[in-house]
């Protein structure tokens, strides 16, 4: 407890026979950005889903806040965005919101306000009374990274939430995520493997076959494997663990 | 209120999508209205032999638009080979009716239209006796098995619409988004139960209504209690559809349910004849909600039966929803512990 927003303990999952996420264990502090990097099949989402308590874990435990995961209140303090789109595609992106705010039960006020601050963050606020079966796929990104932020949430786990978005907006998203962090102390939990997003972390952990195979600022870690860049840490990182 | 939540979104994707409303609503009419005209299509003058009848009462059957044979001499051999619809051989203190019986809904018209010429009075007490060439009196097909068919289209349909939805919830992961919110696992379940809920009650009403007014299947009880009835109906295939919407990977899987659960219910619900079945089929039948449901819906439109009379049948169905619903909470655990 106490600084850490995620604690994880001896984290082990398994699919079959295969191993997903190896023992592992990883300790989030509050207000920070942190980056969960690795190739795809790396086990970041099944990571993610078991922090959300989407999954249970075959042995170890997670503790989010206060709570030990599963635990029905801590979801109303956790911004979720999924790697799929999970939209109600015969809906407009309004009444996709509004269904979700409705869902943390806010009040009617608070609600308005939200849809419109999130609408705005993501610029949709013009495109909000179309239906989602014809927004583009960034655009239904967007639209999930605004349900992710509808109540207002202390902490944001994010599956990969730029992948399609234009380096404009990339951009936008990322600023906003900084200051979310920044002027709102919130801990924000991102996965990606666009190197350039990483740079940006203030922590970073690798992942590869379940293991965290390296963790540190991402300073750190460029000076831990004599790299120029991301993608070469990336290499070596990699090329370690095999 | 995440229940409204629920609700209001339901009914915002149903009233876009116009294609599965007009399924809904309008196929189960037409599908009806096909079976109705296939069961009832001749409409063909009747042709009626009397024997030793008096002047007036010819008269009143001539009024009646049948086609009257006066034959005093008549015999059921005759009939069969002439083929008409009916003799009536009128004695002293009994009246007999014959009845060629090839088509019984035709015989069926004939006897209800006898019937209330014929009825008794107390100057002549005459009672009518019925005699068939062909069948007996419990082969008239459509008064028989459109009650089931009422409630076999209110089952089908649900089932098919709810079990859709449903699974492109779970496959579009809008399910699972829904399950990283802080609801509960029975508050998507009672949301789900009363947006389709209120669409099926909808689509019950239509079809009973369509059914008793412009077909005019024969309803001796009360249309409170067919209503009654189809809601069970519907309840029971919306918890079950939502259900088996678990096991199924695909639309296409989805679909492949209907030889499985639909079929073999249609088997059971009065189409074929019960008692000639060998027990342990019968017993099959037990395990059926279209069973119960036939049976309470044909109680109460064809026998006229009561409230109490088919409270047993309502309690069957009532079960059969309750423990889908549970089995509907419990299988979400799939998607979280909580």
């Amino acid at each position: 407890m106490g600084s850490d927003a995620i604690s994880i303990q001896n984290l082990e999952k398994g699919f079959k026979h295969k191993q997903v996420i190896a023992p592992l264990s990883l300790a989030i502090p509050k207000g920070q950005l942190m980056g969960l990097l690795g190739p795809s099949g790396c086990g970041k989402t099944t990571l993610i889903k078991m922090i959300m308590g989407m999954l249970k874990p075959d042995k170890g435990t997670i503790q989010v806040f206060d709570f030990i995961v599963p635990h029905q209140q801590l979801l109303k303090d956790i911004g979720y965005m999924a790697q799929s789109d999970a939209l109600y595609l015969d809906l407009t992106g309004e009444e996709n919101l509004h269904f979700f705010a409705k869902l943390y039960r806010l009040p009617k006020k608070e609600q308005l306000e939200r849809v419109a601050y999130a609408a705005n963050l993501v610029r949709l606020t013009d495109d909000l009374s179309l239906k989602v079966t014809n927004y583009s796929g960034g655009m239904k990104r967007r639209l999930s990274l605004a349900i992710a932020l509808i109540q207002n949430p202390q902490l944001l786990i994010l599956d990969e939430p730029t992948v399609g978005i234009d380096p404009v907006l990339k951009k936008e998203i990322w600023q906003e995520l900084i200051r979310l962090k920044e002027e709102e102390q919130k801990t924000i939990l991102v996965t990606t493997h666009a190197m350039d997003e990483a740079e940006r972390c203030d922590q970073l952990a690798m992942l590869r076959s379940g293991h965290i195979i390296a963790q540190g600022t991402p300073q750190a870690l460029k000076e831990h494997y004599q790299a120029k860049d991301f993608d070469e840490v990336f290499l070596k990182a990699g090329g370690d663990a095999q | 209120m995440r229940i409204a939540a629920i609700v209001t979104r339901i009914i915002q994707q149903m009233k876009r999508d116009k294609r599965t409303l007009a399924l809904l609503f309008l196929a189960p009419l037409l599908v009806l209205s096909l079976m109705y005209f296939i069961f009832n299509s001749d409409e063909a003058p009747m042709t009626l032999v009397v024997s030793n009848g008096s002047a007036p009462l010819i008269e009143k059957l001539e009024n009646a638009d049948f086609n009257i044979i006066e034959d005093n001499n008549f015999t059921k051999k005759q009939l069969e080979e002439k083929a008409y619809n009916g003799w009536l051989a009128v004695a002293p203190t009994t009246i007999k009716l014959t009845l060629l019986n090839d088509n019984p809904s035709q015989a069926k018209i004939l006897t209800m239209q006898l019937a209330q010429i014929l009825q008794p009075t107390p100057a002549s007490p005459n009672s009518l006796e019925t005699d068939y060439v062909y069948g007996g009196k419990d082969t008239v097909i459509f008064d028989i098995f459109s009650p089931m068919l009422i409630g076999f289209f209110v089952f089908f349909f649900v089932f098919l619409i709810t079990g859709i939805a449903l699974l492109k919830e779970r496959t579009s992961g809008t399910l699972e988004r829904l399950l990283a919110t802080p609801i509960k696992r029975s508050e998507i379940v009672t949301g789900y139960m009363l947006g389709y809920g209120l669409f099926a009650l909808l689509q019950t009403i239509i079809i009973v209504l369509f059914g008793i007014y412009i077909l005019d299947i024969v309803h001796d009880g009360s249309i409170w209690l067919v209503l009654l009835i189809n809601m069970m109906v519907a309840l029971v295939s919306l918890s079950l559809g939502a259900l088996l919407s678990s096991f199924a990977a695909s639309e296409f899987q989805m679909m492949q349910f209907i030889p499985l659960v639909i079929v073999p219910q249609v088997f059971f619900s009065g189409l074929f004849p019960l008692d000639s079945m060998a027990e342990w089929l019968q017993n099959l039948g037990h395990i059926m909600p279209l069973y119960y449901a036939a049976d309470a819906l044909n109680g109460v439109m064809y026998k006229g039966y009561s409230f109490n009379e088919i409270l047993l049948n309502l309690l069957v169905l009532a079960c059969f929803a309750i423990v889908f619903i549970v089995l509907n909470i419990i299988s979400l655990k799939k998607y979280r512990s909580l």
